[in-house]
């Protein structure tokens, strides 16, 4: 089996086989992540360039990680302490940075496209790690993963994504990855922060926390992303917390086994309260754990022969 | 490249009495098999060790066997020589193979390489006391890196054109156990 892509740009551009083969492979670095010795050396003749133009913790630390136990050479990239600040294009830097004998890259990006643009001037493999509003695509194949481990399967699954669709990437990349691999979505969140035409996805919108609730198997709860909001959508966090976000008495009225996921990083009292975050409903840990073996499946399925 | 000539290398019910040698040997060596484990290579090295396993417990009432399934694939050193990804496989070992008497155990030798990775993903798990290595078939002469089987069910000489097929129930499809050398030709 081969993935039909040499890139990892969106969830857009990549088959459901793909994701079925993503899925799979992962069930075996997952078990490599639970022996002894947690490392291979399947990618030991391999370059990755991690490139973040963006702040990210956990993305960053678990494509290091799963970079570090696949035995390749890591180098990381900043935006704050590089040439960018002294107004370097994002072309130049990258073909520096190539000129290093780097093979694979793996970015973020503020701009959405940064990734599609990139790949179009550079013969490098390259993963996006987030692009600006778009796509993150390895966030919703981990999510993918984790709710394949709780269910068994995704056909057919009930899964509810709430809060601020509008600026999240994680929501687009989920939307596309549940849709190839037979899920229902539903998005729920105030009507200002949910894309007109969201239907035309194939997708259910809901302005009803409680009803989307009902409907669900499984959750995804995000986080309202302030850094790329130019204006007020709601009138406070206060009332969208109130309205939107899932705390105990809410969970606890639904009277059923709801899965709670978040791609972090979480606002406690925000989105989601403490005491439901740290429930054993949320899979919010097991997601992080899953994500670095998710990522060890994609980096040793897009590593391409030395002689192509 | 068409088919042709099937030669089978255990006509007529040969391959019980073959396992049940190898079984027979491996008692010799380990009398009550105290600190041994049989780690069988992915795949077809799993159904191998699994037969050997059930000769000795069943019929040799030598109980309990502890075995293992070993995946070497991220191990190989030809993973990025080849056009596609290799699929890798389960890896099953619910034991500590430190200061163990560890059998591998493999379907056919041919270069070596899988044997050497499988060394490699071994070591994942402990360091043994000791490492043998158990096969069906040995295709001799065709060695890349220096590693010898200490027990052989059947010695094949074959030319590089030639090919090992094992067919054993245990794999979806397969009705009926069959192992015979393939030559290929160029029409």
């Amino acid at each position: 089996m081969v993935l039909s892509t040499r890139h990892l740009l969106g969830i857009k551009y990549i088959q459901a086989s793909d994701i079925q083969l993503i899925l799979e492979t992962a069930d075996n670095f997952k078990e490599v992540l639970n022996r002894p010795i947690k490392k291979v050396p399947s990618l030991r003749d391999i370059t990755i360039a991690n490139l973040f133009f963006e702040n990210s913790t956990r993305t960053r630390l678990s494509f290091e990680l799963a970079e570090k136990r696949l035995s390749a050479d890591v180098v990381n990239f900043s935006a704050s302490s590089s040439s960018v600040k002294k107004g370097e294009t994002l072309l130049d830097t990258v073909n520096n940075i190539l000129a290093m004998k780097v093979d694979m890259i793996v970015m973020r990006h503020p701009l959405p496209g940064a990734p599609v643009f990139l790949q179009k001037h550079i013969d490098a493999q390259i993963i996006n790690a987030g692009d600006g509003t778009h796509e993150h695509p390895t966030q919703a194949l981990l999510d993918c993963y984790s709710l394949k481990e709780k269910f068994g399967e995704l056909k057919g699954l009930n899964v509810a994504i709430v809060g601020d669709i509008s600026h999240s990437r994680v929501a687009l990349s989920n939307i596309f990855a549940l849709n190839k691999m037979g899920a229902n979505v539903k998005v729920c969140g105030p009507p200002t922060l949910i894309p007109k035409g969201i239907e035309q996805l194939g997708i259910e919108v809901s302005f009803n926390l409680r009803e989307t609730l009902k409907w669900a198997d499984a959750v995804n709860m995000l986080r309202i992303q302030l850094e790329r909001q130019d204006k007020k959508y709601f009138p406070s966090l206060r009332e969208y917390s109130n309205m939107f976000g899932l705390n105990e008495r809410l969970l606890a009225s639904l009277n059923k086994e709801l899965v709670i996921m978040h791609p972090g990083p979480i606002n406690r009292g925000v989105e989601i309260s403490s005491e439901v975050a740290d429930s054993d409903q949320a899979i919010i840990l097991d997601q992080v754990e899953n994500g670095v073996a998710v990522r060890m499946a994609i980096l040793y399925l897009l590593a391409r022969r030395n002689d192509e | 490249m068409k088919e042709e000539n099937q030669l089978d290398l255990f006509p007529s019910g040969k391959l019980h009495i073959t396992l049940n040698r190898l079984a027979q040997q491996l008692i010799e060596r380990y009398g009550k098999f105290e600190d041994v484990v049989f780690l069988g290579i992915q795949t077809k090295g799993v159904f191998v060790a699994k037969r050997i396993a059930f000769l000795l417990e069943d019929s040799l009432q030598i109980s309990p066997i502890h075995l293992g399934e070993l995946d070497a694939t991220f191990f190989r050193d030809d993973f990025r020589k080849r056009s596609a990804p290799l699929q890798p496989n389960r890896t099953k070992i619910d034991f500590l193979i430190e200061d163990k008497k560890v059998v591998l155990v493999d379907d056919v030798l041919y270069s070596g390489r899988t044997v050497r990775a499988a060394l490699d993903a071994m070591l994942a798990y402990g360091r043994p006391e000791s490492v043998e290595l158990l096969v069906l078939v040995d295709r001799q002469h065709q060695r890349e890196v220096p590693i010898q089987p200490s027990y052989v069910g059947s010695n094949v000489d074959t030319i590089e054109t030639q090919w090992v097929m094992v067919d054993l129930v245990e794999e979806e499809g397969v009705v009926e156990d069959k192992v015979y050398l393939l030559s290929k030709s160029q029409e």
